[in-house]
């Protein structure tokens, strides 16, 4: 009888808990409530997101915001749903190479009109160009990040080798025998890193250096593949580097970018190639006195050009509050707030403005380097190509991966990237 | 005997080896939490940290609401349990016992429900539960989990249910004792370490789950300790190792005690000599 009681007791308190923790949200009646969720995730970027959604608050108390933390790994999925059960917040953060398949389902809602002429004018066209699908513009633009070779400075000292600048930067040759120099596989040491377990993505945005591009847009407005010798000069030089020089290690290929650096720390590698926003981890744990510089990427035929998956902001189409959002949007991207975003973040900011201000300039931790990089920013390749997430899954990325340790040709790699490619693509544009 | 004492010690040994296996990445973790960011990045990594700190475990609490995630974990997980162990076991004992075509039907059903994977039914399971205006709850949350857990709890129960000889409750009914009788004092306490199993399994199954937490729960204060964990990574899988691994140690404890308190239950050799012949 104790017993019963006691079970009746606990479940009783069960669904008093239960019903505690429900609830509409707690709106409040005559102010407008919007959504916001971010993906910034390091502190110093939380905070100063957190900061400016306070900053706001504070000026606009008839329109809350209300700050949600997503996270990178799941924002796809959690995105899609939302947006189909009619559920998402109403200002989205996330990256553009991720939008095409929101803002032509209809999910997103088309910016024109409702950012101000300064914020339209601020950010580059070819920035805008990779939020643009179809007629619309669904996201703003607004932190970017080039690769750059993170490089052990005291390694090339030694090796008395010349230091590239975005003036005057490596040749892709000239990369492949600086890295040559560099290394003494016998002894474990090697000229650079290839952290590319997604090999996709750093394949086609460096390709943009030598002028490959991969991805054509016919006249009949068809996105088809084609496998040119300057699409070959990025994937050549890394195959090289492995399996001829033995100047990169082969382990690292399957390796994120992450994982590589206890091995650069240890003098194993003398460079990596890595996001720009990487220096954060860098500058957290090097060992103490490690002496690191920022390197721009090798340029090759269209110079220093590479291409970019800028994060954006955008409005859910859904959202009964867009003008209000696009205002939030507006005030977040002010040229002093894009500041504080791009250092909380370790990015590049894709306003001018904000890109000219000193913070962003100084020499300390390659901030100068990856600025006079910004100009040299393309969209990434096949971003809007309708297929290109399952030709990168399922072609390129094994394609490439073999073509990287070895295990098949130039031409093999190109009959795959190609002619299975161009199957897939046409079954995303019949 | 010789070749007996070598077999017990073969098996002693691939025991230890399983154990091993199993302890290696939650000690490695425990390892990470302690270290700080030089050591993490450091070319040599060691299992004992060289200087140790506590500073991850300030941070992660610094930076995330742990304890609330916490909370709402445990109400969603305990909820989960109770539920799905009230539900599954009178189920079970009647599909166990009662053998109908209803009964194989719908044991068919609970084997064929769990090859649906979770990105195949959450779209029809999120506007559900719009329209029941439970998105967003702990107790939406709850019925998900519930739903999830259920084939298998059920499974799980009929295997305990079977294994309870029918003559004990023959006995019983010779006895004089009446059908609810026989049930409370004779088949419920023989069925407890069954239950106490079945509610674990249906505990750490939503302590764990992340992606319906992830998809159903928007309010920050609401959700749970997966998806808050999720907030120390960043893209293409660059981590804040040190606060992660600190508070990914704290949340497997309630697991750990829960499992403490029931494997109590969870108990063998309670039917031993009970039916003779």
């Amino acid at each position: 009888m104790r017993t019963t009681r006691r079970i009746t007791a606990a479940l009783a308190a069960l669904v008093l808990v239960l019903t505690g923790c429900s609830g509409d949200g707690g709106r409040e009646d005559g102010r407008i409530t919007l959504r916001f969720q971010s993906l910034a995730w390091q502190r110093e970027s939380v905070e100063a997101n957190r900061e400016l959604v306070a900053e706001w608050n504070a000026a606009h108390p008839g329109v809350r915001v209300e700050y949600v933390q997503g996270s990178w790994g799941s924002v796809h999925d959690q995105l899609l749903t939302s947006f189909m059960g009619g559920e998402a917040p109403d200002i989205v953060h996330d990256a553009s190479d991720d939008l095409a398949d929101f803002a032509y389902g209809g999910y997103l809602a088309d910016l024109r009109g409702l950012l101000s002429d300064r914020l339209e004018a601020d950010i580059p066209r070819r920035s805008w160009e990779t939020t643009t699908f179809g007629d619309g513009v669904y996201g703003v633009p607004f932190l970017q990040e080039p690769r750059v070779l993170i490089a052990d400075a005291a390694r090339l000292r030694e090796a008395g080798v010349r230091i590239p600048t975005p003036d005057d930067p490596w040749t892709w040759d000239e990369f492949r025998s600086v890295t040559k120099e560099l290394s003494d596989p016998d002894a474990g040491r090697y000229g650079v890193a290839w952290p590319l377990k997604e090999p996709v993505p750093a394949t086609l945005d460096l390709s943009l250096s030598a002028g490959g591009r991969m991805f054509h847009r016919d006249a009949d407005g068809k996105a088809r593949i084609r496998f040119r010798a300057a699409d070959a000069v990025v994937p050549g030089t890394v195959r090289a580097q492995v399996n001829t020089d033995r100047s990169a290690s082969g382990s690292t290929l399957g390796m994120g970018g992450a994982d590589t650096l206890p091995g650069f720390f240890g003098g194993r590698y003398a460079m990596v190639p890595l996001g720009f926003s990487y220096r954060q981890q860098i500058v957290q744990q090097a060992p103490e006195g490690f002496d690191w510089q920022v390197l721009p990427a090798p340029a090759g035929a269209d110079g220093l050009t590479q291409g970019v998956s800028p994060q954006t902001l955008s409005v859910a189409a859904d959202s009964p509050h867009r003008e209000e959002a696009a205002a939030f949007v507006d005030f977040l991207l002010r040229p002093g707030n894009q500041v504080r975003l791009a250092l909380g973040d370790w990015m590049l900011p894709t306003g001018r403005t904000a890109l000219a201000d000193p913070a962003l300039r100084t020499e300390r931790h390659g901030w100068a380097t990856g600025t006079a990089l910004a100009e040299h920013l393309r969209p990434a390749p096949a971003q809007s190509v309708r297929g290109y997430p399952e030709w990168q899954d399922k072609i390129a990325t094994p394609a490439l991966q073999e073509y990287y340790s070895g295990a098949i040709g130039l031409s093999e790699l190109r009959k795959r990237l190609v002619e299975d490619g161009n199957r897939v693509l046409a079954r995303y544009q019949r | 005997m010789r070749s007996g004492t070598a077999a017990r010690a073969g098996q002693y040994a691939a025991l230890l080896a399983y154990l091993l296996f199993l302890a290696l990445p939650f000690l490695w973790l425990l390892s990470t939490a302690f270290k700080p960011p030089r050591e993490l990045g450091g070319p040599h990594p060691a299992w004992i940290p060289r200087d140790p700190t506590l500073a991850n475990f300030q941070q992660a609490f610094a930076e995330q609401p742990l304890l609330r995630a916490a909370l709402n974990s445990l109400v969603a997980a305990l909820g989960a349990a109770v539920v799905a162990v009230l539900i599954a076991t009178p189920t079970a004992y009647a599909v166990a016992r009662r053998r109908t075509p209803l009964g194989r039907a719908a044991t068919g059903w609970v084997v064929v429900s769990q090859a649906f994977p979770f990105v195949l039914v959450i779209v029809p399971l999120f506007l559900v539960l719009k329209n029941l205006r439970m998105v967003d709850s702990v107790p939406g949350l709850v019925l998900v989990y519930v739903v999830w857990a259920l084939p298998f709890a059920l499974w799980m129960l009929m295997g305990y249910v079977r294994a309870v000889p029918a003559e004990l409750e023959e006995a019983a009914a010779v006895d004089g004792a009446g059908r609810l009788r026989t049930l409370v004092s004779v088949t419920a306490p023989l069925l407890a370490p069954g239950v106490a199993a079945t509610a674990l399994f249906a505990f750490v199954t939503a302590w764990n789950e992340f992606f319906f937490a992830l998809v159903l729960l928007k309010t920050p204060e609401r959700q749970t300790l997966p998806v808050v964990l999720t907030r120390f990574t960043g893209p293409e899988g660059v981590a804040d190792l040190g606060p992660l691994a600190a508070a990914a140690a704290l949340a497997t404890l309630p697991s750990l005690a829960v499992f403490a308190v029931v494997q109590r239950r969870i108990t063998s050799g309670l039917l031993a000599g009970a039916v003779k012949g």
